[in-house]
């Protein structure tokens, strides 16, 4: 098991006219070979710009990036932070590639689809145009889509949205990257072709012993083919632990209520339980713990939520979270919630 | 594709006969009788009633269209006995205020519009194109800021006013480039008095054009930088250099064409203010004497021909189109 992608104390600000928009707030978190890492959060909690900032896609100078962001190039730790454009471009899509949410947009309509994944090749390979052909075929071969060398031929409008986020992943693995970054990979997508495609990449991680990093806000991929996950509020993880500890016995009010809003098929002629208010501005956030707001169990937190500063706990068995209530307290109230709930 | 094609021409074939027989009937209807209008200065009843004999016009509507038609293809001859003249085909018809056919003062007229045309045509592709690239590269820094200062002036100057300006300082004032006094020199006998005829010209009309093909090229570039597809070049690992040239700049192509040609075909019509301004004897000038002259076969003439050029070109933009977009195909 190799370290392939680790974030230390991530900060991403986007100054704008209003103020500073703090979109990542100190995230932390690693990804291993083989093992497929969900960062979970809702619309505006920073998962795809953190994402983004491990890509590097950030627009030049419209970003503040602070931290490290270490990547494993073959070996040689890379702190993508620290390297300039063309060093972080030419680890893109060689050591760390990405496929995106909408796989409708995101192949360019007038290329053809070979074309398309044979430039990923060339880039990183100048000159090699056979050998990024052939690659090409290959991959698409290896993604499931049937007669690839036929197909390579033809143009992004003639593939169903299925098949193009299955060519978006041969894109992605032409050059036999060790981290992938799949952001809402199955969210543009209907439900079997959604398990079509968490299927392939699952597949896909173990055959090129890769490491995932999967943005998501669908807690239902999340428990499918996670290892670990991080939650994210506000730009901060508010969450971290092993799949199943994070569904059994969630230890952060925000992960517990993402849960809870999940609709149940049992639970006939109730109203769905979305959690109260909404996320803060990203711009004026609480001293505090940014979730207190919208927290229903705050008053059993021995001090005020809002304006005392908290941190990410971790316990001894690797479960971390961030909340000011005393832990015991939150296991035995959120136990009882979570019982109720079923 | 054949069959695409030949389905378009019967199209245009039939549009171009509707366009000519509704032009044919407005001048029909219009108060005025061509036939007293040719007559001259000594005139009387007998003139006239000759005329409208030699002319066709004492015949029914629906036999003068048919024969304007039949002159197309087989020519036509006008009067009888030794008073007789024909114009060959293509006949468009005779000009009794020049006393020439219509289709000679139009092959006359056509190759300055054409030249006139083409040459403004790569000069505003050209700064268009070109300031555009440069105004979305260099957003929001001196070289757009630049390039926006140049649209303004573009958009908002009539041609009358840049015509003669350039008129009145390059040749008049500055006499940088003398005024052309030999009239039209084709390219391969003369270049350069060819380029000394028509680069006043070209630059007022490529100055109105550019300042749009300017705005345009910039904000499709710059919308074209945010698609989905644009990052995922950038995923792959791409050079920001070829981001821009190669997959950005070849979505703009297709709307660019389309523009293009349809301004194009719209020229050929005649750029009626700066053939007056720089007295070319092109086809806007053509239509303009005409006009004012009553000349109705020779408008009749330039509207079908106008016609058909716009339709052609329609015809060439959806077939190029169909090569640039891969989403479109012909069948």
């Amino acid at each position: 098991m190799t370290e392939l992608l680790s974030i230390q104390d991530l900060h991403v600000s986007f100054p704008t006219e209003d103020g500073v928009v703090k979109a990542v707030d100190g995230v932390s978190l690693t990804v291993n070979s083989g093992e497929t890492v969900a960062i979970v959060g809702e619309s505006g909690s920073g998962k795809t710009v953190t994402s983004l900032s491990v890509m590097g896609l950030h627009k030049k100078g419209s970003v503040i990036i602070d931290g490290s962001i270490k990547v494993n190039d073959g070996g040689t730790i890379k702190d993508v932070v620290a390297l300039n454009a063309d060093e972080v471009r030419d680890i893109r899509g060689r050591a760390v590639a990405m496929i995106f949410q909408d796989p409708m947009s995101s192949l360019h309509p007038y290329y053809k689809i070979g074309n398309q994944l044979a430039e990923a090749y060339e880039v990183h390979h100048p000159g090699d145009k056979k050998a990024a052909k052939a690659r090409a075929i290959e991959m698409l071969d290896l993604v499931g889509i049937s007669e690839p060398a036929q197909r390579a031929e033809e143009f992004p409008h003639q593939f169903s949205g299925g098949m193009r986020q299955r060519v978006m992943i041969a894109m992605a693995l032409m050059n036999s990257p060790r981290l992938l970054i799949a952001d809402e990979p199955t969210t543009a997508l209907d439900v079997t072709v959604q398990a079509q495609i968490l299927a392939l990449l699952d597949k896909l991680k173990k055959e090129f012993d890769m490491g995932v990093l999967l943005i998501t806000h669908d807690l239902g991929v999340v428990a499918q083919v996670a290892d670990r996950v991080s939650v994210m509020y506000a730009g901060q993880i508010v969450e971290e632990a092993p799949v199943d500890d994070l569904f059994y016995t969630p230890k952060a009010p925000y992960t517990l209520g993402l849960l809870k809003s999940v609709p149940r098929i049992s639970a006939k002629n109730e109203r769905l339980k979305a959690i109260p208010g909404q996320p803060p501005s990203l711009i004026y956030l609480p001293q505090g713990c940014a979730f207190s707001a919208r927290c229903e169990y705050r008053h059993l937190a021995p001090v005020d939520c809002a304006i005392t500063p908290i941190t990410l706990h971790t316990d001894s068995a690797g479960h971390s979270s961030r909340c000011h209530i005393p832990i015991e307290v939150r296991n035995a109230t959120f136990a009882k919630d979570l019982q109720e709930m079923k | 594709m054949l069959a695409y094609i030949g389905r378009r021409m019967a199209f245009a074939l039939a549009t171009i006969l509707v366009v000519s027989a509704v032009v044919f009937m407005i001048f029909a209807i219009l108060p005025f009788d061509p036939a007293a209008l040719t007559c001259g200065q000594r005139c009387n009843e007998q003139i006239i009633e000759a005329n409208r004999i030699r002319l066709g016009l004492d015949k029914p509507l629906y036999e003068q269209y048919f024969l304007f038609i039949s002159g197309i293809f087989l020519g036509r001859t006008y009067g009888s006995g030794s008073a007789a003249f024909t114009c060959p085909a293509p006949s468009f018809g005779y000009s009794f205020n020049e006393n020439a056919c219509v289709t000679d003062m139009i092959t006359e007229a056509l190759p300055i519009t054409i030249n006139l045309a083409v040459g403004a045509l790569i000069l505003w592709l050209t700064v268009g194109i070109g300031l555009g690239i440069v105004a979305a590269k260099f957003k929001n820094r001196w070289p757009d800021t630049g390039s926006s200062v140049f649209v303004l002036l573009g958009t908002s100057l009539p041609t009358f006013v840049t015509g003669l300006a350039l008129l009145i300082w390059v040749t008049i004032k500055w006499k940088i480039i003398p005024l052309s006094l030999t009239g039209y020199t084709s390219l391969l006998d003369n270049p350069y008095k060819y380029f000394q005829y028509f680069i006043l010209p070209w630059i007022t009309l490529a100055i109105a054009y550019a300042a749009l093909y300017t705005r345009f090229t910039r904000a499709a570039l710059l919308e074209t930088l945010g698609e989905d597809y644009i990052r995922t070049a950038r995923a792959k690992g791409v050079g920001e250099q070829k981001v821009f040239f190669k997959h950005t700049l070849r979505a703009v192509l297709a709307p660019l064409v389309t523009m293009a040609s349809l301004d194009f075909a719209g020229l050929i019509g005649g750029a009626i203010i700066t053939e007056t301004i720089f007295n070319l004897p092109g086809l806007g000038r053509l239509t303009l004497r005409s006009v004012y002259e009553f000349d109705l076969s020779v408008v009749l003439a330039t509207t079908i021909l106008a016609a058909v050029v716009v339709i052609t070109m329609n015809l060439i933009v959806d077939m190029l189109y169909a090569v640039l977009d891969p989403r479109v195909r012909i069948k």
